[in-house]
């Protein structure tokens, strides 16, 4: 069985969802102009995604007993929005601090490619229930990893003399590759670790 | 006569004039993931043009069905199904492309393009119009997909298509077919494609942000709007 150490370490750096795998591109190019918007971004993403393993985990085990995994798509693509929009029901209703910080990601998550992925790469990769979670974790802090550098990276941006031609996304971009770039280093520690 | 040329363009204006890769800047996950070969971009490409055209069929014959409440969740669950057919297709004949693609064929599912598809023209356009569109829309994502996919194979592998090229070969640039190389020549296509839209007096693309989800409606507009305020006041 993989250490869960390895699989935490990976799913952040070395796998990292955003850098490595483009997983949850949309909400790492849009919200990261600031490092709060990207903070609260991050942890609305991990919550869910680990929320989203939890509850899909049983599903998926049920659909292999019946002999059905071809419904997972939709399957799981439902479980997802339907547990975004009762979470924020809930938060709502009894939670309001958390809400009125994490609320306005919620709806932003439900077609959010990284939740959905991180649902099927779990399955494909056959973890277990406590391998999944901790996968989903990591995958999620991951992603706030990237987001909050790359918020950084943003904010001096602001301030910096850019080619007319490259003004606006491509410059977000070209930055986004020099961040990545950067994750290409960790490649071969996990497995130099625990190898 | 007339309806013949409007269906034309229903075709032709989503390769060049709102291209959703290099225009709209939508369904950038699948652009970046699935372009470091030809043969994965045009899989993944023909991939979601299918499901395009065909959730864009039903979607559209159903519109006066479809109540506007929960009609997010019903788009969901149509393209999910032909993701799905389309998945096991590939699954059956095309098991390479199966395992080059990866968790991506399913992810189709939550691609903006298509939903965004639905959303913006065929819950609100006939059935053939509706299939025109995605048509043209899947053949735009497709050429920018192959445009992408070259440029990456061709620096990074030193190859096209699987063949490989004499003198490249020897030297191929591996950072292009990284992740890294896919931000950056994403970026530069971006570039290009803002550097002739402006030539010919349009806006350079650029991120949407609330305007352009899918979701706009069916999400706390009160919160929407404080995001894009938010953003636009920095």
């Amino acid at each position: 069985m993989k250490p869960l150490l390895a699989i935490i370490l990976a799913a952040m750096l070395t796998n990292n969802f955003v850098l490595s795998k483009f997983l949850g591109i949309c909400p790492f190019l849009g919200v990261s102009k600031k490092v709060n918007t990207a903070t609260g971004m991050s942890v609305a993403v991990i919550f869910v995604m680990v929320l989203a393993t939890i509850v899909c985990y049983p599903i998926n085990l049920l659909l292999v007993s019946k002999d059905m995994e071809y419904l997972q798509t939709i399957v799981f693509i439902l479980v997802i929005a339907a547990l975004v929009q009762l979470v924020e029901i809930v938060l709502k209703k009894y939670i309001l601090s958390l809400y009125s910080a994490l609320g306005i990601y919620l709806p932003l998550i439900t077609t959010n490619c990284a939740v959905l992925g991180v649902v099927l790469l779990n399955i494909s990769d056959g973890y277990n229930f406590v391998q999944s979670v901790v996968n989903s974790f990591g995958a999620g802090v991951g992603f706030m990893i990237a987001m909050l550098m790359f918020a950084g990276v943003r904010e001096r941006l602001e301030a910096a003399d850019i080619p007319e031609t490259l003004k606006g996304l491509p410059i977000t971009l070209i930055s986004a590759s020099l961040t990545a770039v950067s994750f290409l280093g960790f490649t071969g520690v996990v497995e130099g670790i625990f190898g | 006569m007339a309806e013949k040329k409007s269906l034309f363009k229903e075709f032709s204006k989503g390769i060049i004039k709102e291209n959703p890769t290099l225009r709209l800047v939508l369904g950038t996950c699948p652009t970046l993931a699935t372009t470091t070969s030809v043969e994965s971009a045009i899989g993944m490409g023909i991939a979601a043009t299918v499901v395009l055209i065909c959730s864009n069929i039903v979607i559209s014959a159903l519109r006066k069905v479809i109540p506007s409440k929960v009609r997010i969740p019903a788009y969901v669950v149509v393209i999910a199904s032909f993701v799905t057919i389309v998945q096991m297709l590939v699954k059956a004949f095309l098991p390479d492309l199966n395992n080059q693609l990866g968790v991506y064929l399913p992810l189709i599912v939550v691609n903006c393009i298509i939903l965004g598809r639905a959303e913006a023209f065929a819950s609100k356009n006939a059935v053939i119009a509706s299939a025109a569109d995605g048509l043209g829309m899947g053949v735009g994502f497709t050429a920018a997909l192959f445009l992408m996919s070259t440029v990456r194979e061709v620096l990074g592998a030193g190859s096209f298509y699987g063949m490989s090229i004499p003198v490249l070969s020897a030297h191929p640039m591996l950072i292009f077919i990284l992740p890294p190389g896919g931000f950056f020549v994403f970026g530069l296509l971006i570039a290009l494609s803002n550097k002739l839209a402006t030539k010919k007096g349009k806006k350079p693309a650029n991120l949407g942000g609330c305007k352009a989800c899918p979701f706009v409606d069916s999400c706390n507009s009160a919160n929407c709007e404080n995001a894009s305020k938010e953003e636009v006041a920095e």
